[in-house]
Formats: structure tokens, sequence, C-alpha cells
């Protein structure tokens, strides 16, 4: 029904703008060229109007029709006894309405269930049925108001583009509002966290035990939820991520945008470009098979102890990925350095070494240092590398050799397999969550900030 | 066109006159296929202040770069022919162009400051050259060029400022003083006051007029009053060609070429 009701807009639209463009044809036909738009115009107007109203319609008919047909449901059974349910039980019975009003029924149901589910199959259907007529009367009107409109000093060239504003509008806010919603999500479950966490343990705890038992007679650990040494262990991988990322990363640009000659560059950049679109979670294969047992196998032949899980083999395969990242940005930077700067330099007597230490170094720098906070945001925020290959123990260390886990690996671990949204465990990962957006926002509004103002120096 | 005779007159001219300061001889210039400047022969007097005319894409800027091997910067330019700086060929192998950029200095279209401060954008030729072994003898180098490029008392006071904040005018004399800073011998300005106000351009060529006592210039301009105010010697190119030099009164009032009177009096260009 709701897929013939799309349909049927679609085709009254077309009727809409077919039948304007004709009307509005044979108008301009009569009038000469006094008509302020051209047919086509009124064509589109017409089929805006009756498009758009028809599927807003639709869009909000679909977004309460349930929320409206459960409370009637509710309102079947005896007050007292709705008012005696927890939120849980109501969409539990009602959920249980819909599996038999669908024909799949559990066990033996009681009459006023049953009786329940006939009504609701009765009140689908006219439910559906009433949209249908909506629906159809709104496209209709909406025809016939865009046949209505056309007169030669009728402007349905401004009209169409106002009509186009608010779409753009509309596309630009849809961005907006699922962060916010995204946002609201993340706050709402961890108020709900830090309602059965102290705020002071998760922000200064040094244990991160989070296996707290899910039902009453589940063997588990009592749980502590300092989220200090999880933070340690992400910083510990971004810190190493950048210190090979950041020399290889700038080195790079420098060698392309100043040394390399045009042949080297052709052949560079697109495997560096390459580099860029490897899947992580290949990035995670490569560090786990190939980097770990390397640097294990080596530091064994040193006499040091290293874990399976090294952060020395998540960091330095997460380096990789985000060499090609600060590269082409920092490339970006150096290649927006003024030619006339070179020149002043070099006209100075300075060498190619010295105009790059001293002059386009400095010049860039803004450029080059939010692109290197965009790289920490990404590593710190970076996900699949870590959960293949970092460790799911937090410890409180910084040994490199060592294994550490990250946010987003617990945020992981957390959320997979059985969940509850009332326990603090799984509650947890969205205040992990939470903290992880804050800091990542807060360095990519810092490099966004450098980067703008550098925009302005020459 | 020099003819034969023209050259070899020239020749011992210059021979018997010791103020010769660079000699470009049968200089060509190709930018990969295509040639940018004929078998140019051009005497740069010194102390004094040549000027290059002609019309837009005539080579003018060309030869002024291949007088400090800008050139060099650009992978497909190819320069052949002889020039020559005191009587020593620039274009040895044996010569350091660093060492040859620090005695020719240039400067530029546009102002083309450091993102630094006043000070540093001065600082940057003496020290990478190491000419001042203490900040004060630094402080003096710096002094000294901003007075030279007579702009010190507009800057005296915020010379840890950026120098990108300074007037047009101001950046290009700023840019005057870095170059002046590692003490060239010779300065070549490719048309220094194109991007400057008529006040700005009066200040930067009264400038000139006293820096000729102290070095060589050779200066690109499309201004005919600009090359009449503040040059001796004038050249006029044009597609890649050297149509005549002299002094530039006799220039401006006698040229020898028809192109040189049709350019000079606006004809064409």
């Amino acid at each position: 029904m709701v897929a013939n009701t799309f349909l049927v807009i679609f085709l009254l639209t077309i009727v809409g703008y077919v039948a304007a463009r004709i009307h509005a044809k044979s108008v301009l036909e009569k009038v000469g060229a006094q008509m302020h738009s051209r047919p086509i115009y009124h064509g589109v107007n017409a089929a805006i109007w009756t498009g758009v109203p028809a599927l807003i319609i639709i869009l909000f008919w679909l977004m309460f029709q349930n929320t409206v047909i459960n409370q009637l449901l509710l309102g079947l059974f005896e007050p007292s006894r709705i008012e005696a349910m927890t939120s849980a039980d109501k969409s539990l019975l009602i959920s249980e309405i819909r599996q038999i009003a669908a024909g799949r029924i559990f066990g033996t149901p009681e009459d006023m269930v049953l009786a329940a589910a006939q009504k609701l199959n009765d009140w689908t259907w006219i439910a559906r049925a009433s949209m249908f007529a909506v629906v159809l009367a709104a496209c209709l009107a909406g025809v016939a108001f865009g046949l209505r409109a056309i007169g030669p000093r009728f402007r349905a060239r401004y009209s169409v583009e106002r009509s186009l504003n608010a779409f753009m509008i509309f596309c630009s806010f849809v961005a907006i509002f699922t962060t916010i919603g995204i946002i609201a999500s993340l706050v709402y479950e961890s108020y709900q966290f830090f309602s059965m966490v102290p705020a002071y343990e998760f922000f200064f705890g040094l244990r991160w035990e989070p296996q707290i038992p899910l039902r009453a007679d589940q063997v588990a650990g009592l749980g502590a939820f300092g989220a200090i040494p999880v933070f340690v262990g992400t910083f510990v991988i971004a810190t190493i991520a950048m210190v090979f990322a950041v020399p290889i990363g700038l080195l790079t640009a420098i060698y392309l945008t100043e040394y390399a000659d045009h042949r080297v560059r052709a052949t560079i950049k697109p495997l560096l470009e390459i580099l860029a679109g490897v899947p992580t979670v290949v990035y995670g294969f490569f560090a786990v098979l190939i980097v770990a047992p390397l640097i294990r196998d080596f530091g064994t032949g040193l006499g040091l102890d290293v874990a399976p899980r090294s952060a020395l083999a998540a960091g330095g395969v997460m380096a990789i990925m985000l060499i090609p990242f600060i590269s082409s940005l920092s490339d970006d930077a150096l290649a927006a350095v003024p030619r006339a700067m070179r020149e002043g330099s070099y006209a100075m007597g300075a060498t190619k070494g010295e105009t790059i230490r001293k002059v386009l170094l400095p010049a860039a720098l803004p450029g080059i240092m939010g692109g290197i906070l965009l790289a920490l945001s990404r590593a710190i925020g970076e996900t699949m590398i870590v959960v293949m290959a970092a460790g799911l123990i937090a410890s409180m260390n910084i040994n490199p050799l060592d294994s550490v886990t990250t946010v987003t690996v617990q945020i992981v671990t957390l959320l997979i397999g059985d969940s509850a949204f009332d326990n603090p465990k799984t509650l947890s990962a969205f205040a992990l969550g939470l903290m992880l957006f804050l800091i990542t926002l807060v360095l990519n509004v810092l490099a966004l900030t450098i980067v703008r103002k550098y925009r302005e120096k020459y | 066109m020099l003819t034969d005779t023209t050259i070899e007159k020239k020749l011992t001219a210059m021979a018997n006159d010791p103020k010769i300061k660079m000699r470009g001889n049968k200089v060509n210039v190709f930018y990969g296929e295509k040639q940018a400047l004929f078998d140019v022969d051009l005497d740069v007097p010194g102390n004094a202040v040549m000027a290059l005319i002609g019309p837009s894409g005539c080579g003018k800027s060309t030869f002024l770069r291949c007088l400090n091997r800008m050139n060099d910067t650009i992978d497909i330019c190819k320069v052949t022919g002889d020039i020559t700086l005191d009587g020593e060929d620039i274009y040895d192998p044996k010569i350091d162009v660093v060492e040859l950029r620090a005695r020719v200095g240039m400067v530029f279209q546009k102002p083309n400051p450091f993102p630094k401060s006043i000070y540093e954008n001065i600082a940057y030729g003496p020290r990478i050259h190491g000419l001042t072994k203490t900040k004060a003898e630094l402080d003096e180098v710096v002094e000294s060029s901003l007075r030279k490029a007579a702009i010190w008392e507009e800057v005296k006071d915020r010379l840890q400022e950026p120098g990108t904040g300074l007037s047009g005018g101001q950046q290009q004399r700023l840019c005057i003083a870095r170059a002046i800073a590692v003490s060239p011998e010779v300065i070549l300005m490719d048309e220094p006051c194109s991007a400057l106000d008529p006040i700005a351009t009066a200040k930067v060529e009264e400038l000139i007029d006293e820096l000729r006592l102290n070095f060589t210039i050779v200066i690109v301009t499309h201004s005919m009053q600009q090359a009449a105010r503040v040059s001796q010697r004038t050249a006029m190119f044009h597609l890649g060609n050297l149509v005549e030099e002299g002094p530039t009164d006799k220039m401006f009032t006698n040229p020898d070429t028809k192109l040189t009177q049709d350019y000079i009096t606006g004809r064409f260009g």
C-alpha cells in the first residue's frame, strides 16, 4: 500500500508537470511574448506542488501512525492494568500483539491480546487507506493549484528557485540534525551511566574492569570504571603512530614539492593515494599477521620481552595509514606558499635547504600543523586496526613493547554480544564514546582554526 | 638589431670603459622548445641605473633573471652564451650560484616579504651567509639596510611586527632593504613599482636614484616615464631581440630605430 502510494505520487507529479507545461504553452501562444516564465518553469512548479506536500504528509503520517495505533491498542485494556505496567512491559505487550497480528503466535495468548491483534489489523488497514486517500487528495489539489496559477504574470521561475532554495536548506539541515541526534543519544546514555557510576571514578579511576555480571547468577568480576588506563592506551598508540607518521609524511611532502622531478612526482603521488585507499581492516591484518610477529621476533632476538600484540605494532601500522594523510596535507600547505617566497629566498643567495627550513616550513607551518592535528584526531578515533592488533586488557602502561588497549577497542568489545542498557557495563561505552567525541572535536576545531588562520597569511 | 660593425665598435668602447659591471654576450634563452632571447649582447655599466624596456613578452625580464641565474630554478629553461660579472663568467660550472646571488640581489614585481617579522626579513640574508658575528652587529646591519632603503623611520618602532602587515610600498622598500642587507654589488629589479600606487612609486624611485651611488642597478619597467626618470642607460627589447641600447636621454629624444621611437611614444606595446 505504501509503495503504491509513492507510485501514485510519482505518476501524478509527472502528470502535473506535463499538464502544466502544455497548458502554459497554450497560454503563451495566446498572449504572445508577454509571459513572465517559460512553460518548463510552470511545469516544474506544478510538479513541485503536486509531489512535495504529498511526500511531507506521507513522512509525518508514517512517523506518527505507529505511536497513535499503539496508544489505541493500550486503550483496549483496562486502565488499571496499563497503569501498573512499566514502559518496558508496555512495549513487550505491544510487540506481542504485533507478532500475533503478523501471524506469528507463540504459546497460548490471552483472548484480550488476540482481540487486540485483530483490531490492530483493522486499524492498520484503515490507516493505510486513509493515508492513500489523503495523499491522493493532496496530489490532486497540488495539480489543480499548479494549473490554476498559470498565467502571463505568474513568476513560476522565482517560485521554482525558492523551492530549490528550500530543498538545499533542508539537505544541509539533515546532516546537522543527524549530528545533533547522535550527540543527544551519546549525552543521554552517558548521563545514565554517570547516574550509576560516579563521575570522579570514571575520570580519575586507575582501574578499568568493566566485566560485571549482566544477570544475577553470572560469574564475573566486580567491575571498575576508571577510564584513565584506557585513555593512556589510546595516547600510547596515537603517540607511536604520530612519531613515525609525522616525520615520514612531512619529509615525503617536502621531497615531492621541492625536490622530486615531474616524473617521480607523477609516480609517487598516486601510489600514496593508493595507500590512503587501503581499508583499515586490511591494515589490521597486516599489523596482526606480519608486523606484530616481526617486532616480537626482532625484540626476542635483542633479548627484549615483547607482547604478541604490542602497542608498537598497532601504532606503527597506524602510522603507515596516516602517512598519506599527513603528506598530502603538508604537500598542499607547501605548494600554497607562493613562488615569490622561494624566489625571494633564492635571490638572497639561500640554498634550497635553507629556503625550505627558514622560509617554506615556517610559512607552511600552520597548514602542516592543521594536517598533523587532523591526523592525530584520526589516530585517536581509529578503530579497526587497534581492534585487530591491540590488546584488550587495560593497564597503566606506556611501554610500547607491551600490549595496551584503546578507547575504541573497549567500546567495540563492550557493545558486542549480550548487552543490557540498564547496566553500567554497556553504558560505559557511551561515556567513553562521548569523551572520545569531545577530544576529537577539540582537536578538529583547533586544526581548522589554525588552517583558516594561515589562509589569510599571504 | 645590432650589426657586426656596431658590435665591434661597442667592444672597443667597452674595452676603454672600465666601468662595465656585467656583460652579456650572445645570450640565448630557451624555455623548452621556445626561444625567448636571441643573441642578446648587452653591457651593464657600474654604479648606474640601467632600464630595460619593451612590450610584454619581449624578453626583458628573462634577460634580467639570467643575470643572477634565477632562471636555474625553472627546470625547462636553458641559457647559452656568456654573461660575466667583473669579467668572470657566471655560468661557469665553478661558480657557486649561491654566492653569485649574494653578489647580484633581486627585487621582484610583487613585494614578497617573508611571513616573518620585519627584523627577521632583513636579518635573513646576513644570517644565512654568516655576515655578522654578534647580535649587535646584526642589529647594525638591519638598521643600516633599513636606513638605506629609506624605511627605517617608518618601521623602527615595530621591528618585531610581521613584514606582511606593512603597506605595499613599505613592503617593497622592505624587500629592497632585504636585498641590500647582504651587500650585493648589483641589484636587479623586476618592475618593482608595478604593484604600487603613485606615491609609493615616487618613494621607491627616489630610493633607486640614491642607491645608484653604492650599487649597480638593472630595472625592468613598463613605465616610460619611470625609465626616463631613474635610469642613465636604457635598453629596448622586442620579441626576444635587443633592439637598441644607449644613454637614456638619447633613447627618449633621438632613438636610432623607428621601433623604439614608436614604442616610447606609445604607438604600440
